[in-house]
């Protein structure tokens, strides 16, 4: 099994910290939680008996490996490099969320943890978070911000069928930040039973880490799969960024591959210009510490954290994992943009040309991926992670295009 | 003055037998002339050290109480540099009582732990509690208070066992802020009799004195801590005064304007009477 980090690139240390980012900024009745975690952490990534389960449960439950699919028209339609979709659509429940909630639910099971509570914006995350807890007959608490609640109603539905407690957070603008300072609130307060499981590449030690090593199954199966197809690496990839998790687990098994360039792309929402009208936390923000970790932030001129925007829940959210800031920094990777606009363009056009509902955050890099096809020419190949589908967007969708409602 | 104003305060307060109140109040909930007003108040109402929360955006270890405080504080306006001047108006007044700042760790980073800290000593500010930032990541802040000879206060909590508590006082000064309650603030409530021997373990591996915080409420409850440990803090009790007085004036004033000053503080005041009066006489 070659589940460790593949190449030479090796973070975090073991405080957590990647390069100067990272690390664990918990109030101290958490501490030791989060020690204890991360000990049951470093032991399940030693075991093999672990990862088998994972991957028989990424086999048979989720229904990997998702197909790397050659995206002709889109490809056309640009007339540049050849454009790869990583089809993590597919998966069960819909994105590439599950794949860590698998991880993580098995890790829960590991350290004896007998009630699970969650963090969500768009839902995915609380979907596949409430399908690995009925399969596995745990009780789960999911915090939403009351904003995402009611521009994700369907995936509320769907948590709540699979037995999930939705719990709408109403502090601050209601979104995913807000979800997250509730669901820490719930762990200081249920330390003794309770497993917190995250749902992206962010927070603090080991989660980074922890949920990237998940979801690197996205980027060593795409490595795999374009070898078999084209017999070489791809020339660049290309992924959205909320948290960051779909990106750094399609980005990670390559950052030793010079020649592989990494291009994250952030929700530009309104446009990066406006005032808190955006989640570029990278393009728009600076360096801070929120939810137990160093990383770029969105923040006023005072410290106080901004709320942000954007059309897709998914990405909205003031920062982002301390790895991304890491490789934004060293310059590995390159962090671009898409507003709203140019997201909801790209959703449409991803319909009509390859017969595939994107997810508003997957649109966001799909918004990208032309223009990175035609630098890189004809000859070329980019795989972009198709994160999720974009079921759950249709009715935001709709009324952003003034088509009416649409009772999902 | 700052470490040492808050090691006088508990060697006078050991030589008298009693233990500290400490009150607990959200830098400029509803507004800043209303927090100058308490400051100023506490004294003489009895508080022996007083800690000063600086708003945050993301409060993640408090409860609904402080979290609305912090939010009414910054939709009022308040900026970091408005929490330090209230410092050194209330220094003018008030040369012994120490002042302890506590929130979280972004203002502190955004402003820069060595500007920060020499703020609090210009402004005289004795002691800082940062919740969100553990001994594993506290040598840079600690290095930057410890060149002030301003404290850094650790929290030692339910959860922390005897190996862990050990880190955790290594590079404490002034006294010890032990969490009562495994929860956000204001919500549970303290069992005293389950935290005596806790308070005296931290207290003999400290060395320095003890406060209980995180679950009083009652004069009752304050008491029983008085009789245990070296200093008892009440935030949330207080606060919830101020929120009381804003209702109250909702409900009155049609326009919804904020009650003056006077009558917010006052009831804070009159609040923290109580409990002082409760801590002194408990022993
Ligand atoms: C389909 C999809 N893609 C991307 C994201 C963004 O999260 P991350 O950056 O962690 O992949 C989300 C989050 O909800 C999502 O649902």
């Amino acid at each position: 099994m070659n589940d460790l980090r593949p190449n030479t690139y090796s973070q975090p240390d073991a405080k957590g910290r990647f390069g100067e980012f990272g690390g664990l900024y918990v109030p101290e009745t958490l501490m030791p939680l989060v020690l204890e975690l991360n000990a049951a952490w470093q032991s399940a990534k030693a075991d093999p008996t672990f990862w088998a389960e994972y991957h028989s449960l990424l086999k048979h439950f989720v229904g990997r490996p998702s197909p790397l699919y050659l995206a002709e028209r889109l490809t056309a339609h640009h007339g540049g490099a050849k454009i790869y979709f990583k089809r993590e659509e597919l998966n069960h429940t819909g994105a590439h969320k599950i794949n860590n909630c698998i991880g993580q639910i098995l890790l829960a099971r590991r350290m004896g943890r007998t009630r699970i509570i969650a963090e969500t914006g768009a839902g995915q995350h609380g979907v596949a978070s409430a399908t690995v807890c009925a399969k596995f007959d745990l009780p789960l608490v999911v915090y939403m911000g009351a904003t995402d609640v009611e521009r994700q109603a369907p995936n509320v539905f769907r948590m709540k069928l699979m037995g999930a407690e939705v719990t709408p957070v109403t502090a601050g603008n209601g979104t995913l930040k807000d979800a997250l300072n509730e669901a820490l609130r719930d762990w200081v307060t249920n330390v003794d039973d309770t497993y917190y499981m995250i749902g992206t590449a962010a927070g603090m030690h080991p989660y980074p880490e922890m949920v990237r090593d998940f979801q690197t199954v996205i980027g060593k199966e795409t490595r795999e799969q374009i070898l078999e197809q084209e017999g070489r690496l791809p020339d660049a990839v290309i992924a959205c960024i909320g948290g960051g998790s779909n990106a750094i687990g399609m980005f990670h098994p390559f950052i030793d591959d010079e020649t592989v360039q990494i291009v994250g792309v952030e929700a530009a929402g309104h446009g990066l210009e406006v005032y808190n009208g955006h989640s570029a936390s990278l393009n728009g923000g600076r360096p801070g510490v929120l939810h137990g970790n160093r990383t770029y932030l969105l923040q006023d001129d005072d410290g106080q954290i901004l709320e942000g925007h954007s059309i897709s829940a998914g990405l909205d959210y003031p920062g982002i994992g301390p790895e991304h800031a890491h490789l934004f920094k060293t310059g590995r990777a390159r962090y671009i943009t898409a507003t709203d606009d140019e997201a909801l363009e790209a959703f449409q056009l991803t319909s009509k040309l390859e017969g595939i509902i994107p997810a508003l955050e997957s649109s966001h890099a799909i918004a990208r991926v032309g223009e990175l096809a035609r630098e890189i020419g004809k000859d070329g190949i980019v795989v972009l992670n198709l994160s999720g589908r974009g079921d759950k967007d249709i009715a935001t969708v709709s009324k952003r295009l003034g088509l009416g409602g649409i009772s999902a | 003055m700052t470490v040492s104003r808050i090691d006088a305060r508990f060697a006078a307060l050991k030589s008298e037998n009693r233990a500290a109140f400490i009150a607990y109040v959200m830098a400029g909930d509803p507004d800043l002339d209303t927090t100058f007003e308490i400051l100023k108040g506490l004294p003489a109402a009895g508080a022996d050290l007083i800690e000063l929360g600086f708003p945050f955006s993301d409060p993640m270890a408090e409860g609904p109480t402080i979290q609305h405080a912090a939010e009414r504080s910054l939709k009022a306006g308040t900026k970091i540099r408005d929490v330090f001047e209230l410092v050194r108006r209330f220094r003018e007044v008030d040369e012994t009582t120490p002042l302890i700042l506590m929130g979280y760790m972004n203002p502190v980073e955004f402003l820069g732990y060595d500007a920060w800290a020499a703020r609090m000593a210009q402004v005289g500010a004795d002691g800082m509690i940062v919740v969100d930032c553990p001994p594993e990541e506290a040598d840079g802040l600690a290095d930057a208070l410890d060149a002030q000879d301003v404290a850094l206060i650790r929290l030692v909590t339910p959860t922390s066992d005897t190996e862990r508590l050990k880190t955790l006082v290594k590079r404490t000064r002034g006294f010890v802020y032990y969490v009562s309650v495994t929860g956000v603030t204001g919500v549970k409530e303290i069992n005293v009799a389950a935290i005596q021997d806790e308070v005296a373990k931290v207290r003999e591996a400290a060395q320095l004195p003890v406060a209980v915080g995180f679950g009083i409420r009652t004069a009752e409850r304050a008491a029983e801590v008085a009789r245990i440990a070296d200093g008892a803090v009440v935030g949330s009790a207080l606060v919830d005064e101020i929120k009381l007085a804003l209702s109250r004036s909702e409900a009155l004033e049609p326009t919804k304007k904020l009650p003056d000053s006077q009558a917010a503080s006052a009831k804070v005041l009159e609040k923290a009477a109580i409990l002082a009066q409760a801590v002194r006489s408990a022993r």
